[in-house]
C-alpha cells in the first residue's frame, strides 16, 4: 500500500540524531509492549507489519516505533474481537483511579525460551525466471495491501546480483492468502536509476526482490 | 529527531491496561513478558556481531563461509532466532563500503545486534539513507572519500545484513576477543569503521 511506511527517499524529516550510551528500552511502556508482542507470538511477520501500515499517517509517527506497536496491537485485538475498545477505556479508569500499577499476578517459573527464528524459505518445482546478471525492470506494482516493493523502486533497471531461495511470499501471506512462496533476488540499482539528477555519484542501492515484483528488461 | 522518547503517562497506563487484560483473558503471562524483556536487554547485542567479524578476521576459512552463507557460519557461533533465520554478511573492501537500512519499517538482525537503536528505526535514517548515504555518513560521523562505492542494502525481504568491517591497521597481536572490542554495533551496521573509538557509542 502507498502508505507512510514506505519512507525511502521522503524529504523533511531532518537530520539523523544519534543517541549516545542508549538504552536498549527508554520507557517501561515499550519494553512491556515488546514483549507481549513476542509473547503472543507473532507467528505471521506480514500480517504483523501490514497492521502497522495500516495505522493512519499520524498514529504511525506520533509515539515512536514501539507507539506504533502498541496501535496496531489494540487495533489487532480489536479487530478479532478479543479486546473492545470499552474494555480498555474501563481499565484505563480503573488504573487512573488506583493512582498506581497494580502488577497483574504471575506464574512463578517462565516457560519461554527465545524462538529458533522463522525460517521463510520453501521449495517450489519451477525454475526461476531471473539469473544472475540479467537486467531487470520491477513493475509498476502498487497494491492497496501489503507488499515490499518500496515505492522509490518501482519501474527502475536494475541488475540481479543473486538468486536467494524462494521464500514466503509477503503479498499474499499478509492477507491470509497462504504462503504462496517466490524465488527472491537482490537487485542491484544504481543510484542515478533511482534518483536521477539528485543522486549522490558511486552510490548504489540493493533490494531483497520477490519474483512477481519484476519483468524482463 | 530523537525517535522513540516519550515521557506519557498515558501511553504507560494505555499499556498496563492492555496487559492487565491480556492477562485476564489467559493470553498473556507477566513473567513470560518480563523474560523476554531481560533476553533483550541483555542475552543479545553487538557482542554476538562482533565475535562473527573478530573470528572472521582471524580464520580466513571462517570468512570464506561466512561471506558464502551467513546463516550457517553465524550458527557455528551459536547464533540464530527471531529476525536473524536468513542472514547474509556483506563484506568493505578499499573502495567498497555498504551499510544497512530498512526503509519499509525496521528490519535488523537482531540475533547478531539484538534490538535497533533509535536512530535506525527514526524517520529520518529510514528515509535517507537510500538516497543520500554520503551525507549521511558524513552527518554522523563517517566522511568517506568520493572514490568509495557506497552499497546501501535495503532489507525489504527476511535476509538481514551484517557488514563486516575492514580490519583496522595495526592490529596483529590481539587476539580474537580484543579485536571483537574494536568492532562496535555502528560498524556492524555500516556508519562507522571498526577500531575508532568514538565509534563505541552502544
Amino acid at each position: 500500500m502507498n502508505g507512510i511506511h514506505d519512507m525511502g527517499g521522503l524529504h523533511g524529516f531532518g537530520r539523523v540524531e544519534v543517541e549516545t550510551n542508549e538504552p536498549v528500552f527508554h520507557e517501561r511502556w515499550e519494553a512491556r509492549v515488546f514483549g507481549i508482542v513476542q509473547s503472543l507470538g507473532g507467528a505471521n511477520i506480514d500480517a504483523g507489519r501490514h497492521s502497522i501500515e495500516r495505522l493512519d499517517p499520524v498514529t504511525y509517527l506520533r509515539n515512536g516505533y514501539y507507539g506504533r506497536w502498541l496501535a496496531a496491537l489494540e487495533r489487532t485485538l480489536r479487530d478479532v474481537g478479543i479486546l473492545s475498545d470499552e474494555e480498555l477505556r474501563a481499565r484505563k479508569r480503573r488504573r487512573r483511579r488506583a493512582g498506581k500499577a497494580v502488577r497483574p499476578p504471575t506464574t512463578p517459573a517462565s516457560a519461554w525460551k527465545p524462538s529458533p527464528g522463522i525460517d521463510y524459505a520453501r521449495r517450489v518445482e519451477r525454475p526461476a525466471l531471473f539469473r544472475d546478471g540479467q537486467t531487470v525492470r520491477t513493475r509498476n506494482h502498487q497494491p492497496p495491501g501489503h507488499t515490499r516493493l518500496p515505492a522509490y523502486a518501482r519501474c527502475r533497471r536494475g541488475t540481479i546480483l543473486h538468486r536467494h531461495a524462494a521464500m514466503v511470499y509477503p503479498d499474499d501471506h499478509a492477507h491470509g492468502r497462504g504462503e504462496n512462496p517466490q524465488y527472491l533476488y537482490t537487485v542491484r540499482f544504481d543510484g542515478r536509476e533511482l534518483w536521477g539528477d539528485a543522486a549522490e555519484p558511486g552510490t548504489v542501492v540493493l533490494l531483497d526482490l520477490f519474483e512477481p515484483y519484476l519483468e524482463p528488461a | 529527531m530523537s525517535a522513540g522518547h516519550h515521557h506519557d503517562d498515558d501511553l504507560a497506563v494505555r499499556v498496563e491496561a492492555l496487559e492487565a487484560l491480556l492477562v485476564e483473558k489467559g493470553l498473556v503471562d507477566s513473567g513470560v513478558v518480563d523474560e523476554i524483556i531481560r533476553h533483550y536487554e541483555q542475552d543479545v547485542g553487538p557482542m554476538n556481531g562482533a565475535r562473527v567479524v573478530a573470528r572472521a578476521w582471524v580464520d580466513p576459512a571462517y570468512k570464506a563461509r561466512l561471506l558464502a552463507d551467513g546463516t550457517a557460519a553465524v550458527a557455528e557461533l551459536g547464533y540464530a532466532g527471531r529476525e536473524g533465520a536468513h542472514v547474509r554478511v556483506v563484506e568493505n573492501e578499499p573502495g567498497v563500503h555498504n551499510v544497512v537500512v530498512c526503509s519499509l519499517c525496521s528490519c535488523y538482525p537482531w540475533s547478531l545486534l539484538g534490538l535497533p537503536p533509535g536512530w535506525y528505526k527514526s524517520p529520518a535514517y529510514r528515509s535517507r539513507v537510500v538516497h543520500e548515504p554520503r551525507a549521511v555518513l558524513a552527518e554522523v560521523g563517517l566522511d568517506l572519500p568520493a572514490s568509495v562505492e557506497i552499497r546501501v542494502w535495503d532489507s525489504s525481504a527476511e535476509v538481514r545484513y551484517l557488514v563486516l568491517p575492514e580490519r583496522p591497521r595495526d592490529t596483529d597481536g590481539l587476539s580474537e576477543a580484543e579485536l571483537a572490542r574494536l568492532v562496535s554495533r555502528d560498524a556492524m551496521i555500516g556508519v562507522a569503521q571498526a577500531g575508532n573509538p568514538d565509534a563505541q557509542r552502544g
